[in-house]
């Protein structure tokens, strides 16, 4: 199917974007890899003027670390992540979620920064991201970079911190090495958007779990982290008895989807299944 | 011309039936130097986008095309009105009863929509973007009417899907075994079961299924003077060919239909659609050539669906779990109009409910109905996995009463290989097999006894994950169809099919058949029979069909009949041309030709070394230097074959369940399978169509399902909620075969094409069901999806000790039941 006609932009870095974004205000929409962009304009549910295609600006791409912190540019592919030792080092769980994504072919073309800005709750980046506690890096198209936690990134359904001239350009996770990390998702076809998934990682000290991360995916508006069954699993030994206790209230306050796939009620209860197995898997028990 | 002086030690070349030889078709294929529809490009050639009604019911009142046409490269915006003379209609051609209330179906409405995604406009533009820029521009005003949706609430007559017929109900259709004389009175071997035997009720749902093939309906017309040529990515050229002449009033000799490579089918390109037919019209009105291919949000939505049955099912037993009748009542919701064959397709199931099991007495009655959803037609299998899956789902009901394995129901009830051919209680004929020798093979590869041992450990254990196993021993009908037959149900055309053969001067063999392959590998098989047959080399022969102006004569692909039925007839010419090369080559060889023999692709005169090969007696026949007086110089032969009967292959099929009944997710540990669709021409291609077909279905017991909210709206409109599998979703099957030749044709082949697909559902629903019958659940609906399958254990209960397991009874009111999710109209964040 074809989209309505649009400008095409292909700005050669950052700041070019940010101009772009700044002249063209709400009818530009910018292109991050384009694995939801695109179905959305080929069935015309969307009709920007201009297009501002982020694939061309080599900034905004790649992996680094800083200190006690990895650095991930907004335009790295899922495929890129993947490959990445540094983030299979340092922050596992993101490996892991991102493994999960859909297929090959959009692993190779979706970035972490355009699934994060789109912000599906049903998205698998998000859940890790806030779990991991990390910070937004957003450029102003007036030249300024703030930066946001993961916690204030989320705003609302398909809604974040990132303003309509505004860019995300890097994520900044705190190294977790030597953490466990577990992505358990649940879906019915392997392609499928989460139905519903659990984000976890651990550092086991003595037989104990000495801290735990804990996000949710596609159980709300945004993905969610859950401090108290953060709290909650503090000490306790990884065996299926003290974690199905400590994750028995992980759904309370969430507020799910019901569609095809389930509903409301029966994505709650996945919700406390997957987290007691994503737990576990992540302490190695 | 020379007699070539062969010796007589000259080996007898390699059979190619039986070789699994690499498909022809597959490196054109492969590396895109295939022509599918959507490649043409003509010159002028226009594009045509279409507007179609977001109301699944509503009357037109207005509609306003004047900013459409004013649109960029919009050359012309055409209405239903406008071609109301030339556009003709997407008939029926199989009414069931003389008085099938069959709505017409109009390729553009113009005042009626019946549902959601009718053509109400056509849109020409001079590019495909054009075209689909100025769809929103047209202005249509409607009027919504209440639609219906649900097939048993469209049976009350309440609301009306076509008010202008004042009924929903289309058709009745019975057979009974007592009234044809085929078997004896259902209703009294139900009533004696109820005194002294085993009753086994149960409805269930065939839920709706959209074919989803890969390549999307494409279709260009060229009009040129007053001929029309049409390319249409479609099962059936000729059968196009002949509708559109005869509801257009187009001269049948002026219309020239191709079918090019096209991508995939089952059952979904076995039409005649509103796109073609609108297309066609646009192209005669404007002129010029014109092209539409559908997107595939459009395909989903405005394709034919499959299935969509309620099976309400009562089987009768001695209490040893010997049948002794079912009843069959069907209800089959149609859509909003009667297909091309649409009405026929639950009518196939008359045959096949009774399936390999010795009914004394049967009963089948299907009540067609009309709703406001996509029209419904042939889906990969068509009507006989349906039934497939109505009688398999009920014997292993059966041996869960009784208290035995469903293996051990299955062989006391079966009909045994001594026992063949074995008319059925449904007055069918079956032609040969083995569901002895096919079940032990299928035991053996599947490990059953080592997983049924497995199965009580994991019961024992309380494992929360179960496992099960599951039963499917079907058969089927293939090879469509005997015309007298087809003559006798009402239907539109005949069953034969056509071929020809050409022997070029070369000793090259075209071959034309009227069957028309979508991605079957007619050229691989064909070509392997006519090697064997008239002792030439495989890459020698070439297969042409497709194509009305070459292949003008033919009845197309379905129904697992190209080889059965378009083989068969390859045989036969092959055979003519032999018989007349026969007369040349005793000519050549001064011999008389009753000392002929043929072999090998050599006429020998017997007792000498003298011969001819077959290739000579072409070119000698092409010089028509020296031929007999009176002998016309060509050994081109046509046939046109008429199956005296179907073929029946079968198959046993072995399904384990894994059932994590914590969440409800299934995961499938293994499936292995064994079927009998007789000789076997080319073992790799068999393979291909047992692994597709298992996977679609499979989908269907797991994955697949067409969703409507209450406006009918489908929900499942795009792939991301019609979830189709892909092969990180399977598993490795472990498929064989046994080979019982059918006794029909000249090959012995039965067909193939369907077996998977007719096999799988109820194997992997009867394999989930058995993972979870001692909880006292007896019935998940398809898709089986997690959800479904958690909630069936959530309300089930543990039958008390000592009652029996399968309840008896019709339980409408059953949970899981239930359509999915809490509100399919809110459609998540996906």
């Amino acid at each position: 199917m074809i989209p309505a006609s649009f400008d095409y932009l292909a700005p050669a870095t950052a700041a070019e974007a940010l101009a772009a974004l700044a002249e063209h205000g709400d009818d530009a929409k910018v292109l991050a890899g384009g694995q939801s962009l695109l179905p959305i304009l080929r069935m015309r549910l969307n009709a920007p003027e201009v297009v501002i295609d982020l694939g061309k600006i080599p900034e905004l791409q790649g992996i680094s670390e800083d200190g006690d912190h990895l650095v991930i540019g907004a335009m790295t592919t899922y495929a890129a992540v993947l490959a990445s030792e540094a983030v299979s080092t340092h922050a596992a769980l993101l490996s892991k979620a991102v493994a999960t994504v859909a297929d090959p072919q959009i692993r190779h073309r979706g970035t972490v920064g355009g699934a994060l800005v789109h912000a599906d709750p049903a998205g698998d980046v998000g859940a890790p991201v806030l779990a991991l506690g990390a910070e937004l890096v957003i450029a102003g198209s007036d030249g300024t970079t703030r930066t946001v936690t993961a916690e204030d990134f989320f705003e609302d359904l398909f809604t974040t911190a990132v303003g309509e001239d505004e860019l995300l350009t890097q994520i900044r996770i705190p190294k977790h090495t030597g953490w466990g990390a577990h992505y358990e998702k649940f879906v019915r076809v392997s392609h499928q958007w989460s139905i519903v998934a659990i984000a976890a990682t651990v550092r086991v000290e003595d037989g104990a779990i000495a801290e735990a991360r804990v996000g949710l995916t596609n159980m709300g508006a945004t993905p969610l982290r859950v401090a108290g069954v953060e709290a909650a699993l503090v000490g306790q030994p990884p065996t299926d008895e003290a974690v199905r206790a400590a994750v028995a209230s992980i759904a309370d306050d969430t507020n799910p989807p019901s569609d095809l796939n389930g509903d409301s009620g029966y994505r709650k209860h996945l919700a406390t299944v997957l987290a007691r197995r994503a737990v576990l898997a992540a302490a190695g028990a | 011309m020379t007699v070539t002086d062969e010796t007589q030690t000259r080996e007898a070349p390699e059979l190619e039936i039986g070789r699994a030889r690499f498909r022809k078709e597959d490196e054109r294929l492969i590396t895109g130097r295939s022509r599918f529809t959507d490649n043409m490009q003509l010159p002028g050639m226009l594009h045509l986008a279409m507007v179609r009604s977001p109301f699944a019911h509503a009357t037109i009142t207005s509609i306003d095309t004047d900013a459409a046409k004013a649109a960029p490269g919009v050359i012309a915006v055409v209405t239903g009105e406008d071609i109301k003379d030339i556009q003709g209609v997407n008939a029926n051609a199989w009414p069931i009863t003389t008085d099938q209330v069959t709505p017409t179906h109009l390729p553009v409405v113009i005042d009626h929509v019946a549902c959601a995604g009718e053509i109400v406009a056509v849109i020409a533009a001079r590019t495909e973007a054009q075209a689909r820029d100025a769809i929103e521009l047209v202005d249509v005003d409607y009027e919504e009417l209440p639609a219906v949706l649900d097939s048993k609430e469209a049976l009350k007559d309440e609301v009306l899907a076509h008010p202008d017929l004042g009924t929903n109900k289309s058709a009745f259709w019975q057979l009974d075994s007592a009234a044809q004389g085929s078997g004896g009175d259902v209703e009294e071997a139900i009533a004696k079961a109820r005194t002294d035997g085993v009753v086994i009720e149960r409805e269930f749902r065939q839920q709706r299924l959209i074919p989803a093939f890969m390549e999307p309906r494409s279709t260009v017309v060229d009009p040129t003077g007053d001929q029309l040529t049409v390319w249409s990515a479609t099962q059936v050229p000729h059968i196009l060919r002949f509708l559109i002449a005869a509801t257009t009033g187009l001269p049948e000799s002026k219309l020239r239909v191709v079918a090019p490579d096209v991508g995939g089918g089952f059952g979904g390109k076995l039409q005649t659609t509103p796109e073609e037919f609108a297309t066609i019209a646009v192209a005669r009105r404007l002129g010029k050539p014109c092209k539409y291919t559908e997107t595939r949000s459009e395909s989903l939505l405005s394709g034919h669906h499959g299935r969509d049955q309620w099976q309400k099912l009562t089987l009768s037993a001695e209490k040893d779990g010997t049948v002794t009748g079912l009843k069959v009542e069907l209800i089959a919701d149609l859509g909003a109009y009667v297909a091309v064959i649409g009405g026929g397709i639950p009518v196939l199931g008359a045959w096949m409910f009774n399936a390999i099991y010795k009914f004394p007495a049967y009963q089948f009655n299907c009540q067609t109905v009309l709703t406001n959803k996509a029209w419904v037609d042939a889906y990969r299998g068509a009507g006989r996995p349906e039934a497939t899956f109505g009688i398999e789902r009920m014997m292993d009901e059966l041996a869960a009463e009784v208290g035995v394995d469903p293996l051990e129901i299955r062989e006391q009830n079966w009909i045994t290989h001594e026992e063949f051919p074995f008319t059925t209680v449904a007055g069918m004929t079956y032609d040969s097999g083995n569901y002895e020798a096919a079940t032990a093979k299928a035991k053996e590869l599947f490990g059953y006894d080592a997983l049924r041992a497995e199965q009580a450990r994991r019961r024992a254990d309380k494992d929360p994950v179960q496992l099960g196993i599951g039963v499917s021993t079907f058969t089927e009908m293939c090879g469509l169809a005997p015309s007298r037959i087809l003559g006798s149900l009402n239907y539109g055309a005949g069953g034969w099919e056509h071929a020809s053969i050409r022997m070029l001067p070369t000793g090259k063999v075209e071959v034309i058949t009227g069957s028309s392959a979508h991605g079957q590998g007619h050229h691989t098989a064909w070509s392997q029979i006519v090697a064997d047959r008239l002792g030439v080399a495989f890459e020698d022969v070439e297969v042409l069909h497709g194509d009305t102006a070459i292949a003008p004569k033919g009845m197309d692909t379905y129904g697992s009949r190209s080889l059965v039925v378009g083989g068969e007839a390859v045989v036969r010419a092959a055979d003519k041309v032999i018989e007349k090369a026969k007369v040349i080559a005793a000519h050549l060889l001064e011999a008389s030709a009753d000392d002929l023999e043929f072999s090998g692709g050599r006429f020998g005169v017997k007792g000498t070394d003298r011969g001819l090969a077959i290739g000579e007696v072409a070119l000698a026949t092409f010089a028509a230097h020296n031929l007999p007086d009176g002998v016309e110089p060509s050994l081109d032969s046509d046939a046109t074959y008429d199956p005296v009967n179907f073929s029946f292959p079968h198959g046993t099929h072995l399904c384990a369940m894994e059932v994590d009944t914590e969440t409800g997710a299934t995961s499938m540990r293994s499936y292995a399978c064994v079927d009998d669709v007789g000789v076997i021409v080319n073992p790799l291609l068999v393979e291909g169509q047992i692994h597709g077909g298992l996977v679609q279905g499979i989908s269907q017991a797991l994955w697949e399902g067409a969703e409507y909210d209450e406006n009918g709206t489908l929900v499942t409109g795009s792939f991301v909620d019609y979830t189709l599998p892909t092969a990180a979703d399977t598993i490795s099957f472990v498929t064989d075969t046994t080979v019982s030749p059918s006794t029909t044709n000249t090959l012995g082949t039965k067909g193939v094409g369907e077996a998977g697909t007719i096999a799988a559902t109820p194997a992997v629903v009867n394999a989930i069901i058995d993972a979870l019958r001692p909880l006292g659940i007896h019935d998940i609906q398809m898709p089986c999806t997690p959800e479904r399958v958690w909630q069936a254990i959530q309300s089930a209960s543990t039958p008390p000790e000592g009652e029996r397991e399968a309840a008896p009874h019709f339980d409408e009111r059953a949970p899981n039941q239930d359509p999915p999710g809490g509100s399919i109209t809110e459609g998540g964040a996906q």
